[in-house]
């Protein structure tokens, strides 16, 4: 039935083509070389710093940015996903881009799928990206994806937000996520199982909708060999930071 | 820390009020271009000869509002001319376009051939950039209408007018003075940014949420317990009860006939006159909640249609409405018209007064109002807190168990996979059998009519009102506990005895549909671009249109072309009317006799609701 609908309209529209405007009608029953009455189809777009924040810890101050976009209709979306940090006056140790199609498939759902490049750190990686990203009841963001390397590493991300607004702009965002890999990447130090969480709180003032400074902690927690590695090298598997940075959409 | 811009309005303009220059600062806010608002100035043609109009429609910078915006005007001012026709004549409009954008006028709730009527890409293929379009048409009906832009965002630039057409017999309603009073909401931001902000963020514009300081004040009367358990209800389905406006005082300045507050909009009478108030609601987003402290309304008309008198303290107007007052001011002293917007961001308010210059007080703005559970579409019968009242539903602790039991699988365990995703359908919350149960929660709640079917209109819908009411007694949202009267829809009564006596051949169900998050709006699940024709009427056939309002917020939804003879319970009196609004939650019916061939257009007449797709095609064959 749907494909006989589907192959109606492209017959119309084929007729149309060969006799004139005057056969087929859209959603409004009017000719179609008239202007459709409402433009309730056409594309939006925005951009999300979510994060660009430095951090402070004991010996280690960094820096962090997170932003996203998309552009497009209701239902099929574009998206273009970055993030990365890296020590202070130094060149970022990781930095990611996704570049993503996303489909609406349940009213507060994308499933999204596309191309992850690593350009930290080296050598680069290329993932494939599955991913789902939506909103769950009691209002909290989620973001799942899946990453399979071109090396054969199975990585899994786990995002989650809330906003808790103390007043009309003073607001509260906690936020988790957390990282897990399926099989070793032994070449840049990727270790099978969990391998870190980060547990942030950052307040943030809304000085206008679109500008937002805010101030936070981030405590992150690496674990089981990933953690031991970087206990051996001399490190922290735990980390609390005081964070501060800007939160900007456009 | 709290920045209520409705708050910084109302200082900057007791400012205003209070200080000793006042008539020099208020100079900014009076435009040049403000129109005269009396009625029954214009002189007639002769007998049997058209009344002719010209109008210019322009892109031009306008003092306005106390700043200089970017408006569409119509003969340079906003709102547009005054035009006054009397029926049974006929009407010429020469509406010349002088933008490089096409334009349109719509002649709203007017009876006339369809190619008249106005809209773009249904009716005619619009005013293209550099020409004139006649419009010519007879007149076949009285009262008080509007007119104004049908193309893109052009209505919210300013391109609007009032329309008072004089009865041809004797007018049955009495007056000594006549005043035009239009509302509207004004901004200087681009409308387009607008939209694009409502799409990157719904609640882009409100700053009247819930909040942990509110809760902490506990000035709605309940605990933070009760206020946080609340929340936690509202956050679970994903919604807001405070999303009672998508566009507010956060950018818009509220006019009235084109005055800003701070410009005292004045009506002049002489004591013991009756004043004839014709309140058009021009607004492309705005509900107005109207009242005029110290004298009592007498409606007369609503939707230019004379009802029988009734007499109330506050109306709610909903945006494209119109209703036709009577005040009767016996001291002598200044009245302020005070219309407040529905979600109390900020306000419209003139004067009446016996002299220029005078002034009344104008009251406080109330607290924002929250919706409830009942606007939700929830059986609350099913909560079983009998005397509790509806404002507190909201709060009530049996709700998320209840919630819990009918939802499937929600928690975040089941994330990884689509299965027991899909809880937008909030389906069987319990049965309708025991709505006995229902008196004591409270007076003012609407019964139920009818319960929600399984069909839950696509993933471009997020809720259904799984419980349907007769809203139609109850006030406006944010009035239901006014210690005055309040007008509601069943004190509306047709004056004529006109009444189509045919019973409906058949029953059209349309359901108000949309995604807050994604701002899409739609009937049924569909936007305008997703349906593959019109709904069609037949000629001159009695029809039963019923609109069930599935999301959160009210709707003013507009037929054009043929009036809906609203069902509330007054048989042959039933009112007449060219836009409805449907409160959340509700299920409403309307009678149609379609009488004029064509295509019409069939929307909600919030702008940007209609933008996003609430919008349909009704064709008469």
């Amino acid at each position: 039935m749907k494909y006989l609908k589907k192959l109606s309209a492209v017959f119309l529209t084929v007729t149309a083509i060969f006799t004139g405007p005057a056969l087929a009608y859209g959603p409004a029953g009017t000719p179609d070389d008239w202007p459709p009455p409402m433009p309730d189809d056409m594309k939006f777009g925005m951009f999300l710093i979510d994060r660009a924040e430095a951090t402070f810890a004991d010996g280690e101050d960094a820096y962090v940015w997170d932003a996203q976009g998309w552009y497009g209709g209701d239902y099929n979306r574009a998206w273009l996903k970055t993030e990365g940090e890296g020590v202070q006056g130094k060149s970022p140790e990781d930095a990611e881009v996704q570049l993503l199609y996303a489909r609406m498939v349940r009213p507060f759902w994308d499933l999204q799928f596309g191309l992850r490049q690593d350009f930290r750190p080296q050598p680069q990686r290329t993932h494939a990206v599955l991913g789902l990203q939506g909103v769950v009841p009691y209002e909290f963001d989620v973001a799942l994806a899946l990453f399979l390397s071109n090396t054969g590493t199975l990585t899994a991300r786990a995002e989650f937000e809330y906003e808790l607004l103390l007043t009309q702009r003073l607001i509260l965002q906690p936020r988790l996520e957390v990282n897990a890999t399926a099989n070793d990447d032994a070449e840049i130090g990727l270790r099978r199982g969990l391998n870190s969480s980060e547990l942030g709180f950052r307040l943030r003032y809304e000085v206008v909708r679109k500008i937002a400074p805010y101030v936070g902690l981030s405590w992150l927690q690496q674990y089981g060999a990933t953690g031991n590695a970087t206990v051996a090298e001399g490190g922290d598997a735990s980390t609390l930071s005081l964070v501060a940075g800007l939160r900007l959409w456009f | 820390m709290k920045k209520n811009p409705s708050a910084a309005e109302r200082r900057r303009f007791l400012k205003l009020l209070g200080s000793a220059g006042a008539m020099a600062l208020l100079s900014p806010f009076m435009p040049a271009w403000a129109r005269p608002m009396n009625v029954g100035t214009q002189r007639l043609p002769p007998e049997g000869e058209p009344q002719i109009f010209n109008l210019d429609i322009r892109q031009q910078s306008l003092a306005i509002a106390g700043g200089t915006g970017n408006a569409v005007t119509i003969d340079g001012g906003i709102p547009g001319p005054l035009l006054e026709w009397q029926e049974g004549r006929e009407v010429i409009l020469n509406v010349t376009n002088h933008m490089r954008d096409s334009t349109s006028i719509h002649w709203h709730g007017i009876l006339l051939p369809f190619e008249m009527d106005g809209v773009p890409g249904v009716t005619f293929k619009g005013i293209d950039p550099g020409t004139t379009f006649q419009y010519r048409f007879p007149v076949r009906q009285s009262g008080t209408y509007w007119y104004h832009s049908h193309s893109g965002l052009q209505e919210q630039s300013g391109a609007y007018g009032p329309l008072v057409i004089q009865p041809r017999a004797a007018d049955p309603v009495a007056y000594d003075r006549d005043y035009v009073v239009m509302l509207s909401d004004w901004t200087f931001e681009d409308p387009h940014k607008v939209l694009r902000n409502l799409k990157g963020m719904s609640d882009y514009y409100n700053f009247q949420q819930v909040t942990v300081a509110e809760m902490l004040a506990a000035n709605d009367g309940m605990s933070f317990a009760e206020a946080t358990r609340m929340k936690l209800a509202w956050d679970r389905m994903r919604m807001m009860p405070s999303d009672i406006a998508d566009v507010t005082g956060a950018t818009y300045s509220y006019l009235m006939n084109g005055a800003h507050p701070a410009a005292n909009w004045t009506g002049l009478f002489k004591p013991g006159e009756r004043v004839r108030l014709r309140f058009i609601n021009a607004a492309a987003m705005t509900y107005f909640n109207v009242r005029i402290p110290g004298l009592p309304l007498t409606v007369v008309a609503a939707d230019g249609q004379n009802v029988q008198p009734v007499t109330t303290d506050e109306f709610q107007i909903g945006v494209a409405e119109t209703y036709d007052v009577i005040v009767q001011p016996s001291a002598d002293q200044a009245f302020t018209i005070m219309a407040e917007s529905m979600d109390r961001s900020g306000f419209a308010a003139g004067t009446l007064a016996p002299r220029q210059g005078m002034q009344a007080a104008v009251p406080p703005l109330r607290k924002p109002p929250r919706l409830t559970m009942t606007d939700m579409g929830m059986d609350m019968s099913a909560m079983n807190m009998p005397g509790m009242e509806d404002k507190q539903v909201a709060a009530m602790p049996g709700m998320p168990a209840m919630d819990h039991a009918k939802m499937s699988g929600v928690d975040h365990s089941k994330m990884s996979g689509m299965a027991g995703m899909d809880h937008s359908q909030m389906k069987g919350m319990g049965g309708i059998g025991d709505m006995e149960g229902m008196d004591g929660m409270s007076a003012s709640v609407g019964p139920v009519t009818a319960k929600h079917g399984p069909d839950t209109h696509g993933i471009g819908n997020i809720s259904v009102a799984d419980v349907q009411r007769d809203r139609l007694g109850e006030p406006g949202t944010g009035l239901e506990s006014e210690p005055h009267r309040v007008l509601v829809y069943n004190d509306l009564l047709r004056l004529a005895d006109d009444f189509d006596p045919r019973p409906p051949e058949r029953e059209i169900e349309l359901h108000l549909t949309g995604h807050m998050e994604r701002y899409m709006w739609s009937f049924d699940g569909k936007q305008f671009h997703e349906v593959d024709g019109p709904i069609e009427f037949r000629h001159n056939e009695r029809l039963r249109l019923i609109l069930v309002n599935d999301t959160m917020m009210n709707h003013p939804i507009h037929l054009h072309g043929m009036w809906m003879e609203l069902e509330n319970g007054h048989g042959e009196h039933i009112p007449l009317k060219h836009t409805i609004n449907l409160k959340p939650a509700a299920r409403v019916s309307a009678l149609i006799t379609p009488i004029d061939k064509g295509r019409w257009a069939f929307h909600c007449h919030l702008l940007y609701h209609m933008e996003m797709g609430m919008f349909r095609v009704v064709r008469v064959s």
